[in-house]
């Protein structure tokens, strides 16, 4: 069993995290505050080829390993876990089904400009009553000579304002319940798409969160992705590659609370000594080191599984369960560890808190997580 | 045009410094070894050079330990074309001027019309690889340099001095030793990263190179390695400004002792 890293796997991390430290990190504080998208780093990443990591060169993608993808949003996420997160749906929500399911014709017209980080994808599945309970789609698609005709509203789209290439997750036939959904390519300008409301939200900030409305929308029926009725299929296996992203996602997040604790705790003194000499402190870090650390291998697992073309839905839910988790305990601690000025806007672990909660609640709640590992175990 | 660029395996930057508990030399465990921050913009330059125009190839060499591929493999992603290892257990412990002395028997074996460097190592900080590969060669060396251009069989650069910039011409083929504001290296593209893995590294050792252990000895032998005095903190002195200035006299002359 080897833990090391190939020497690709080093000089991909090391050129990701000279990018992170020098082109993300300095404005991530500013991009939060302001709630604005990072559409010119996004730019950068996808000339550099990370918007389509795993794609092969046929369509311009990078062609790397999942491994190597979990380095690569790590690093991108602990500098910013907005732009993570942005990266994350883009390269697992998006390329990927389109990669597993797509024709060959879908492939070539709208994966090369999303590889190349030209265009944006989001993944759109979630309504108003549609969250945990995914089955309950109620937006409809109804097949119209070569158009389907789609109507509904759709919530909380990462990446939905921005977007030109959007998988959008409809009702084909509301009396099959899941099995009547189906998954659609929707471009930007279709008519009868539109946006509606922009989150305002907790954390996150710098990613773009839309409601998406469609009235009579007409979208070709070569838009379709894979067959009727494979909607819930379709989208159930690209949030399995998405947990492990969001995971690797949240390792970031952990990563950056701790490094800023343990910086800090070294130089702030009190009672003449700096804080990190008192063991109260220095058990936190421990814990917080610890399960960072545990979070990455349960994510390189994952990772691992997947590349190999193994089974991997209980890893990745355990991945995402642990490491959201972690992110959260580890912020919280953070700020506890910075004291009054971890509370403060001045310093980066209010943010970490902020971004690691959503990691607990999106792309599968940590109670669906459960029962997907609980499932697994019980079969 | 044929460039050669030489390059270094080093210790990162970020890492923290260590003497070994004996002080023989450095603790070298657990560091993270990268290409040398100089020599990247020695790689940039040689690929923008390439990239211009005209039929170039560029080729990275690198004198040093088994991993330092890495570095080789970070140049190529970057965009060089080939990769030459000079690798042999009586490397591992030559000096500045031993490993001139390795470079210039590879290269002269090689078509050269310019040859770039980092300007120093990072971990040793010796400035002297170029400037004695290009004496071993019969070249000429400019060091320092800020900025370059190539015009038919000569170059012209910008030579940095401290207040001063010297600007020098010289004909091809010449050693020139990048500093840092040559140029913005590029980050290497995903892509280039995965097909790095993939070239084929020629490796040498001292029997291909001719060398026999006694041509690459170090010249001088280190006594020891140990931390500078910890840095105590400066003092503010008050009062009024002639009170001071005895007071900072009398500390320079009785403490510091550096009058």
């Amino acid at each position: 069993m080897d833990f090391k890293l190939s020497e690709e796997q080093e000089i991909l991390r090391e050129t990701i995290r000279d990018f992170a430290k020098n082109e993300i990190a300095p404005v991530a504080a500013e991009m939060d505050a302001e709630a604005k998208f990072p559409r010119d780093i996004v730019m950068k990443l996808g000339e550099l080829g990370f918007m389509g990591m795993m794609v092969p060169g046929e369509y311009g993608g990078s062609e790397l390993d999942c491994v190597a993808y979990t380095i690569a949003l790590e690093e991108i996420s602990k500098a910013c876990a907005s732009t993570g997160v942005t990266v994350s749906v883009q390269n697992s929500l998006v390329c990927q089904p389109l990669l597993d399911h797509g024709s060959e014709d879908q492939k070539q017209k709208y994966l090369a400009p999303l590889a190349s980080g030209k265009h944006l994808g989001a993944f759109s599945l979630t309504e108003p009553e549609a969250g945990s309970d995914v089955a309950n789609v109620q937006t409809t698609a109804v097949l119209d000579g070569d158009h389907y005709v789609v109507n509904g509203t759709k919530i909380f789209v990462t990446t939905g304002g921005d977007a030109d290439t959007i998988l959008l997750f409809v009702s084909t036939d509301r009396a099959k319940k899941s099995k009547g959904m189906s998954a659609l390519i929707l471009e930007k300008d279709t008519p009868g798409f539109s946006l509606g409301k922009k989150e305002d939200k907790m954390g996150m900030r710098a990613s773009n969160t839309y409601e998406l409305v469609l009235e009579n929308a007409r979208i070709p029926k070569e838009n379709l992705l894979g067959q009727e009725g494979e909607g819930i299929k379709i989208g159930l296996k690209a949030l399995d590659g998405g947990r492990v992203g969001i995971a690797a996602q949240a390792v970031g997040i952990a990563q950056a609370a701790l490094e800023a604790s343990v910086e800090y705790s070294k130089q702030r003194k009190q009672f003449g000594k700096a804080i990190c000499e008192f063991q109260s402190i220095q058990w936190m870090l421990a814990d917080m080191a610890t399960e960072t650390d545990a979070a990455r291998l349960l994510v390189w697992h994952a990772a691992d599984l997947k590349d190999r073309g193994l089974r991997y839905t209980k890893e990745a839910a355990m991945a995402k369960l642990f490491a959201s988790e972690t992110a959260m305990r580890t912020a919280i601690k953070a700020v506890q560890i910075l004291g009054g000025y971890g509370y403060m806007k001045d310093y980066p672990v209010e943010r970490n808190f902020r971004d690691a909660k959503l990691t607990e609640i999106y792309e599968g709640t940590s109670e669906i997580q459960r029962l997907v590992i609980a499932a697994s175990l019980l079969r | 045009m044929n460039i050669i660029v030489c390059v270094k395996h080093v210790p990162d930057t970020e890492a923290a410094i260590k003497p070994l508990p004996d002080g023989s030399g450095v603790a070298t465990d657990g560091l993270n070894y990268v290409l040398n921050p100089y020599d990247e913009f020695a790689v940039e330059e040689a690929i923008r050079i390439k990239e211009s125009g005209g039929d170039s190839t560029v080729t990275v060499i690198t004198v040093g330990p088994e991993d330092a591929t890495k570095s080789l493999r970070t140049a190529i992603a970057m965009g060089a074309d080939e990769g030459i290892h000079l690798k042999d257990p009586a490397f591992l412990e030559t000096d500045a001027q031993g490993t001139a002395a390795i470079l210039s028997e590879a290269v002269k074996t090689l078509p050269y019309d310019l040859i770039l460097c980092g300007k120093q190592a990072v971990d040793d900080d010796c400035a002297q690889v170029g400037p004695a590969l290009a004496e071993r060669l019969g070249i000429p060396n400019v060091s320092v340099v800020t900025r370059m251009s190539i015009e038919s069989g000569k170059v012209v650069a910008h030579s940095e001095l401290e207040g001063a910039t010297q600007v020098l011409e010289c004909t091809l083929p010449a050693v020139l030793t990048a500093q840092k504001g040559l140029n913005e290296p590029r980050y290497p593209k995903l892509p280039m990263i995965m097909k790095a893995k993939r070239k084929e590294i020629k490796i040498l050792d001292a029997a291909a190179l001719g060398m026999s252990p006694e041509d690459v000895a170090p010249k001088a032998k280190r006594l020891s390695v140990s931390t500078p005095p910890p840095r105590r903190a400066g003092r503010v002195l008050e009062g009024d400004v002639a009170e001071v200035v005895k007071e900072t006299v009398r500390l320079l002359k009785e403490e510091a002792k550096v009058l």
